[in-house]
C-alpha cells in the first residue's frame, strides 16, 4: 500500500458514502427503492481490485461504525451493522474482494458481459448468502421468508450490475488501474 | 511581516536550485528535451502554453517527479535519494485547494505536514497558531475545511505549506480557479512572501515584480529574461 | 465535523470517555442477546429513552435514524406473529430497538474525531501484524474529509445533467464522479508526497 493506494481506498469509502447521500431511485414498474450504494460496492471492486476494494468498503464501514451517517438515507452507527439487515452491510468488503478478484483474472479481456456476470456472482449472490441467514439467525426470520422477502430487491440489484458494468468498462477505458492477476499478464 | 526587496538575488551559499541536462519522457511523448536551469533569484515565473512541460518541470523541484535523464540538485542535494529532505526545503502549492488539504478541520490540515517532522505537541500548536494568525485564519481553527470559501481555501492550502518553514514555494497555477478579488489577495501575498518562489502561471499581469522569467515551448526553454523582454517574445509567439 | 450524527450538548454522556462508551455498547449488545424474556428489556428500554432525555438528544434527530429501520422491524414482528409466535416477534424487535437506540446514543454524545482515535488507539496492537497505524489514520481523515467534497461533486454533476434531462440517469452521473475522483486522486496524493507524508519513519533518534 503506498501512498497512492491509500488515496484510493479513501476516496472510494467517500464515493459509497456520497451514492448513499443520493436520494433513492424508485424503479418505474416495481416501486421498489433502489439505493445506489451497491453499486458502489460493484464499482470498487471492478474499478479498484480486490485488496484496494475490500479495504475501500472496509474503510466505510468503520466509518458507519464510528456514527458518520452515510448509509442510504443518512443512517449511522453501530447499531445498523448488527440490527437485521447488518449481514448484507458486513458482506460489502467481502463482496468488493470478490469481483476485484474475478475482475483481475480477466482484466485484459474485460467487457460489459463478463462484468455484468462478476458484478451478479460478486456483488449480488455473495451479498444475498451473507445477508439472508443473517436475517434467519439473528431476526429469527424463517429461511423461507427471508429468502422470499429478499427476491423483492433482485430487479434492483440486477439492473445495478449491469449499470456497474457499464460504468466500470468506461472508465477502464480512461483510468485502467488494476494491474492484471499474473496469469494474464501477456 | 517583512517585505521583501524585489529583485534582490539571494547570496545564501549554494542556495540555489540547478537542473542538468534533464529530459523526461511520458511512454513515447517527450516532455522535458534537454532543460539547463539555474535558479538563484527571489521570484521566478514559467510560462507557456498547455503542454509545453511547465508542470512537469516544477514536480522536479521537490522529487514529485525524478527525471529520466539528467540531475535536479536543490541547494546541492540530488533529489535523486535525497527526496525527503528535499520536500522540506522546497514546498508546492498545487491549483486547486480541494485536492491539496487534506484533513478534516482547518487546525488539523496546518498540523499535518508537522506531524510529519516528528516535532513536540507543543511545537506543532505554537507554529500552528503561528501561521493562522499571520493568515488572519484564527476564527476558522476549528472549521471544517469543506465549509471554506474559495479564498480561504487556497490561503488555508498555503498556510499548511509555508508552516513547514520551506526555503523554496512552488505554485502550479495558484490563480486558475479564483476570482478577482482572491487573486489580488494572492498577489498581495506572492509579493510579501519572504521565500523563493517559483510560479507557473498563465497570469501575465502578475508578473511585473519578477526578477526572472522563463518561456517553455515543447519541452524546452525557449526564453529566459526579465519581464520586459520575456513577456513580449511569448506574447508574439502565442499571436 | 459537521458531517456526524453528533449533537453538541454538555451533558454527563457527552463527558463520557469514547473507549467507555464504546466498550458499553459492545457489553449490552452481547447482553441483550443472552436475555430470554421480552419483560426483562422493557425496563432496559425505558433506562435508555431516560438517557437520550439526560443527553438532551432532540427527538427529531432520534426519529430520522429509526423511520427506515422501523419498517423492516414492523415487518419483522408481523412475520414472527404469522409464522412463529408474537413473544417472540416481540423478544426480537425489542433486541433490535435496544441495541440501535444505545448505539445512537454513543453517536450522538461522541465526537467522530474522538471515536476515530479510539478506533486508532484500539487498532494500534495490530501494528504487529502489518497494519500501519500511520496508514490506517491517514485513511480515516481522507475519507472523512472527502466525504463531503465527493456528495457535493455529486450534486453538482447532477444539476450539471438536469439541463440535458439526465439527472435520474445514474450512469451519466456515475461516469463523471468516478473519472473526477481519479483526478482528483493523483493530485491529491502528489499533495500528501510533497507535505513530506512518510509511514515508516527511521525509529526515532531521540535518547
Amino acid at each position: 500500500m503506498d501512498t497512492r493506494d491509500i488515496v484510493y481506498v479513501a476516496l472510494f469509502a467517500a464515493v459509497v458514502g456520497a451514492l448513499g447521500v443520493f436520494p433513492p431511485l424508485t424503479l418505474p414498474l416495481l416501486g421498489v427503492p433502489i439505493t445506489a450504494q451497491t453499486l458502489g460496492v460493484m464499482l470498487a471492486g471492478s474499478i479498484l481490485g480486490a485488496r484496494r476494494g475490500a479495504l475501500a468498503l472496509l474503510l466505510f464501514l468503520v466509518l458507519v461504525a464510528a456514527g458518520v451517517p452515510i448509509l442510504a438515507g443518512g443512517r449511522g452507527g453501530f447499531g445498523v451493522l448488527l440490527g437485521p439487515s447488518g449481514g448484507f452491510l458486513l458482506s460489502w468488503p467481502m463482496a468488493a474482494f470478490a469481483i476485484g478478484w474475478m475482475v483481475e483474472r480477466v482484466w485484459g479481456r474485460l467487457n460489459f458481459v463478463k462484468a455484468v456476470t462478476i458484478n451478479v456472482i460478486g456483488g449480488i449472490l455473495l451479498i444475498y448468502v451473507c445477508g439472508i441467514p443473517w436475517l434467519a439467525l439473528v431476526a429469527q426470520v424463517p429461511w423461507d421468508k427471508a429468502f422470499f422477502g429478499s427476491l423483492n430487491f433482485i430487479p434492483g440489484d440486477l439492473i445495478k450490475a449491469g449499470i456497474a458494468a457499464y460504468v466500470a468498462v468506461t472508465v477502464k477505458r480512461a483510468y485502467p488501474l488494476i494491474q492484471p492477476a499474473a496469469v494474464n499478464q501477456e | 511581516m517583512a517585505f521583501p526587496t524585489r529583485g534582490q538575488t539571494r547570496y545564501v551559499a549554494g542556495a540555489m536550485i540547478e537542473l542538468r541536462d534533464i529530459h523526461h519522457r511520458f511512454g513515447d511523448r517527450i516532455i522535458l528535451d534537454s532543460v539547463d536551469l539555474t535558479i538563484v533569484e527571489r521570484r521566478v515565473a514559467i510560462i507557456g502554453s498547455n503542454g509545453s512541460g511547465k508542470s512537469t518541470l516544477v514536480r522536479l523541484l521537490n522529487g514529485l517527479l525524478v527525471p529520466h535523464r539528467g540531475t535536479v540538485r536543490v541547494d546541492g542535494m540530488d533529489t535523486r535519494g535525497e527526496a525527503k529532505a528535499i520536500r522540506r526545503k522546497v514546498g508546492f502549492v498545487f491549483q486547486d485547494p480541494d485536492a491539496q488539504i487534506v484533513m478534516p478541520l482547518v487546525d488539523e490540515d496546518i498540523a499535518f505536514g508537522l506531524k510529519n517532522l516528528k516535532l513536540s505537541k507543543d511545537e506543532i500548536a505554537r507554529k500552528v497558531e503561528d501561521v493562522l494568525s499571520r493568515y488572519g485564519l484564527e476564527h476558522l481553527r476549528y472549521q471544517a475545511t469543506h465549509t471554506l470559501s474559495a479564498g480561504e481555501k487556497q490561503l488555508l492550502a498555503l498556510s499548511s505549506v509555508l508552516v513547514m518553514e520551506p526555503d523554496y514555494v512552488v505554485f502550479d497555477e495558484p490563480m486558475t480557479l479564483l476570482d478577482l478579488r482572491n487573486k489580488k489577495m494572492m498577489a498581495t501575498v506572492l509579493a510579501t512572501l519572504p521565500q523563493v518562489a517559483i510560479v507557473v502561471t498563465h497570469d501575465l499581469d502578475m508578473l511585473s515584480g519578477f526578477d526572472r522569467v522563463l518561456v517553455m515551448d515543447s519541452g524546452r526553454i525557449v526564453m529566459d529574461g526579465p519581464p520586459a523582454t520575456a513577456i513580449p517574445h511569448y506574447v508574439g509567439m502565442m499571436s | 465535523m459537521t458531517f456526524a450524527l453528533y449533537i453538541a450538548r454538555d451533558t454527563p454522556l457527552h463527558r463520557i470517555p469514547p473507549a467507555a462508551k464504546l466498550l458499553a455498547l459492545v457489553v449490552a449488545g452481547i447482553g441483550v442477546f443472552l436475555i430470554p424474556d421480552p419483560l426483562w428489556l422493557l425496563p432496559l428500554l425505558a433506562a435508555i429513552a431516560v438517557l437520550f432525555v439526560v443527553a438532551q438528544v432532540p427527538l427529531g434527530a432520534t426519529a430520522r435514524q429509526l423511520k427506515p429501520v422501523a419498517f423492516l422491524l414492523v415487518i419483522i414482528f408481523l412475520a414472527h406473529g404469522a409464522f412463529t409466535s408474537w413473544t417472540l416477534g416481540v423478544l426480537v424487535v425489542l433486541r433490535f430497538l435496544l441495541l440501535l437506540m444505545m448505539a445512537l446514543l454513543v453517536s450522538f454524545t461522541t465526537r467522530v474525531s474522538d471515536m476515530i482515535e479510539t478506533i486508532e488507539t484500539v487498532l494500534r496492537p495490530l501494528a504487529n501484524i502489518g497494519l500501519n497505524p500511520a496508514k490506517v489514520s491517514l485513511a480515516l481523515s481522507l475519507a472523512l474529509r472527502f466525504i463531503p467534497i465527493l456528495a457535493e461533486m455529486t450534486h453538482e454533476i447532477r444539476e450539471a445533467q438536469r439541463a440535458r434531462g439526465l439527472d435520474r440517469n445514474i450512469i451519466a452521473i456515475a461516469v463523471p464522479l468516478l473519472v473526477r475522483t481519479l483526478r482528483l486522486a493523483n493530485t491529491l496524493t502528489e499533495a500528501i508526497e510533497a507535505r513530506g507524508w512518510d509511514p515508516d519513519p527511521p525509529a526515532r533518534i531521540r535518547r
